[in-house]
């Protein structure tokens, strides 16, 4: 829930988004419109390997990148699927509806 | 916007997968008035699922490839200079690049051209190669945390194309070709190679292919499909948007870098590494970004990387529907109920040969594993059934027992026992065949050119228009 002190990562992003990154990976790009709200959400901690593996119920290991990428004010991360692109059994051949669960990260106003 | 000089060359690209959706033909026109020296596009991608390559099929209708074809080669001629296409065909394979062969001496004598030199290569890679090279010991290297390839894996595939970097490009170029169809390439060597060739140092040629390559992605507000046009100089690169409505910001620019891939600050190609880690990006005019600081990293040995699909089975698909609550809780059970009937007629899924998959949406559909939320699932579900299994005839009783057995899934306390799901087809039905990505590796080259097979052909007014025949007398392959 966000109150006063808090807002929802939808409520600071501009683009939320997932997409194929070659056949065996999924990326994620979080992207601000200002240097104001990436910084403070980089600076809340909130968003990092360890929250990301949790909220997607993944090993940590599967995360094989995340990096904050300061000339896009944009926060990015990458996880290997679990089986590649299309595969009989793959739900979005794209990767283009996994960004959702990010949306509602709550970050701390500073 | 400046104008062409001797100092910069400018390259335009109308669409980032050309064929998978048209080009915009406004923005295109504007930007072809402003007379670029190259015309350029990408068609392919790996983003489109393991099934065209295995089946050896576009994913894009041939009129949407025919219609951009046409609008860049009219364009290029009329203003004399190149035109390259990379990934012919989605996929890059041999019969793509023929298809597109065909589609350029179509449109070349429709509107009767003048004669010009086609160029053109093939990407694909014989399995009887790749067997040798393993027999010799030399591994074929897997990306994204896959093992190396193994005798079974190139076995159980059907296709493998290799990912050009710029060198067949600038061969062509070389050669004399005005028109120019590739096989599959990365991305950004399409455009790279032409402006190497024309002595732009790598740094920034290598850059202008990465910004290019996916048309007007790089721009804001989105919008696909619409041109931009990159300018090169010995100093730096600047990409334009053609649309009115369109800018290149230095977000849109700098975010792009972002775009399908794993890490924003490097782009691996054959022959080395693009680090764009030293990036920096300044709006140099209102529709134009100016980008200097890329490095280019040549690579001490060549690997090229190798795509390649296999077909798994037929397949068939069956869906029903779930309202009762106390059955949309113990949906698992009535799954489970259901493959149990699958695995007394055909053993399990191992012994069995077959592939049996359940998507629940309305609980974890879309994300299946990654779903945090699978514990809140929906007043209904939608259970789509997919059956994979050798013949089609074993897919579809494999995939008809798979779906119609939920309905006679025995629950204990269940209300309705008249029928466990919702049905809105009583069959089910076939869909394309089932493919995987069998190859995500590298192989190591001692010449660049190795794997890749390049033609050169006269396209002229006297050519005849092909119409049924898929290769022309030239295509000797």
């Amino acid at each position: 829930m966000s109150d006063r002190t808090t807002k929802r990562l939808s409520e600071l992003a501009k683009t939320v988004r997932s997409k194929n990154a070659g056949v065996d990976r999924i990326t994620f790009d979080i992207i601000f419109n200002d240097r104001d709200n990436y910084e403070m959400v980089k600076r809340s901690g909130v968003i990092n390997r360890e929250s990301v593996a949790k909220l997607y119920r993944i090993d940590p290991a599967r995360i094989t990148d995340f990096v904050t990428y300061d000339p896009a004010f944009a926060i990015k991360f990458t996880i290997l699927r679990s089986r590649p692109s299309g595969s009989a059994g793959d739900g979005d051949i794209f990767g283009a509806q996994q960004y959702a669960p990010l949306l509602d990260f709550v970050i701390p106003l500073d | 916007m400046s104008s062409s000089s001797g100092s910069t060359l400018r390259f335009l690209c109308p669409n980032g997968h050309l064929g998978f959706a048209p080009i915009k033909v406004g923005s295109f026109d504007l930007g072809v008035a402003t007379k670029p020296d190259f015309i350029l596009a990408d068609s392919g991608s790996d983003d489109i699922g393991p099934g065209p390559l295995g089946s050896d099929t576009s994913t894009s209708p041939a009129e949407w490839q025919r219609h951009d074809l046409e609008k860049m080669l009219v364009a290029a001629r009329r203003l004399g200079v190149p035109m390259i296409i990379g990934s012919a065909g989605d996929t890059g394979s041999n019969s793509r690049v023929d298809l597109y062969v065909q589609m350029i001496r179509d449109i070349a004598a429709e509107h009767g051209l003048a004669p010009f030199r086609l160029g053109y290569f093939y990407s694909e890679v014989p399995k009887e190669y790749l067997r040798k090279r393993m027999q010799a010991g030399d591994a074929v290297t897997g990306l994204d945390g896959r093992d190396d390839l193994t005798p079974d894996e190139l076995e159980a595939t059907d296709r493998v194309v290799a990912v050009a970097g710029v060198h067949p490009y600038i061969e062509l170029l070389n050669r004399g070709a005005e028109v120019i169809i590739g096989g599959r390439s990365s991305d950004a060597a399409i455009f790279a190679g032409p402006a190497i060739r024309a002595g732009y140092p790598e740094n920034l040629s290598y850059y202008l292919g990465k910004v290019l390559e996916c048309a007007s992605f790089n721009a804001e507000p989105y919008a696909g499909k619409e041109t931009v046009i990159g300018e090169i100089s010995q100093e730096d690169v600047k990409v334009t948007a053609m649309h009115p409505d369109q800018r290149c910001t230095v977000a849109s620019v700098a975010g792009h870098a972002m775009y399908e891939r794993s890490n924003p600050y490097f782009e691996h190609v054959a022959g080395g590494t693009l680090d764009m880690t030293h990036c920096h990006y300044e709006q140099f005019d209102p529709k134009t970004t100016r980008v200097t600081g890329p490095r280019f990293e040549p690579s001490e040995h060549v690997r090229v990387k190798l795509e390649g699909s296999g077909k798994v089975g037929e397949r068939f698909m069956g869906f029903a529907g779930v309202r009762d609550p106390y059955t949309i809780e113990r949906i698992d059970e009535v799954i489970d109920w259901a493959k149990q009937q699958v695995v007394e007629r055909f053993g399990d899924p191992a012994t069995g040969g077959y592939e049996l998959h359940y998507q629940v949406y309305g609980r974890d559909g879309v994300m299946g594993d990654l779903e945090p939320l699978r514990d809140q699932t929906g007043h209904e579900l939608g259970i789509m059934v997919f059956g994979v299994a050798p013949t089609a005839e074993m897919a579809e009783e494999l995939t008809l027992t798979g779906t119609r057995q939920m309905f006679y899934a025995r629950l204990p306390d269940v209300k309705g026992t008249a029928g466990g799901v919702a049905f809105p087809l009583d069959e089910v039905v076939r869909v394309g065949a089932a493919y995987r990505w069998t190859l995500n590796h590298t192989i190591g080259v001692e010449d660049p050119m190795e794997l890749f097979d390049l033609h050169t052909t006269e396209v002229g007014a006297s050519t005849p228009a092909g119409t049924g025949a898929a290769r022309s007398p030239e295509v000797t392959r």
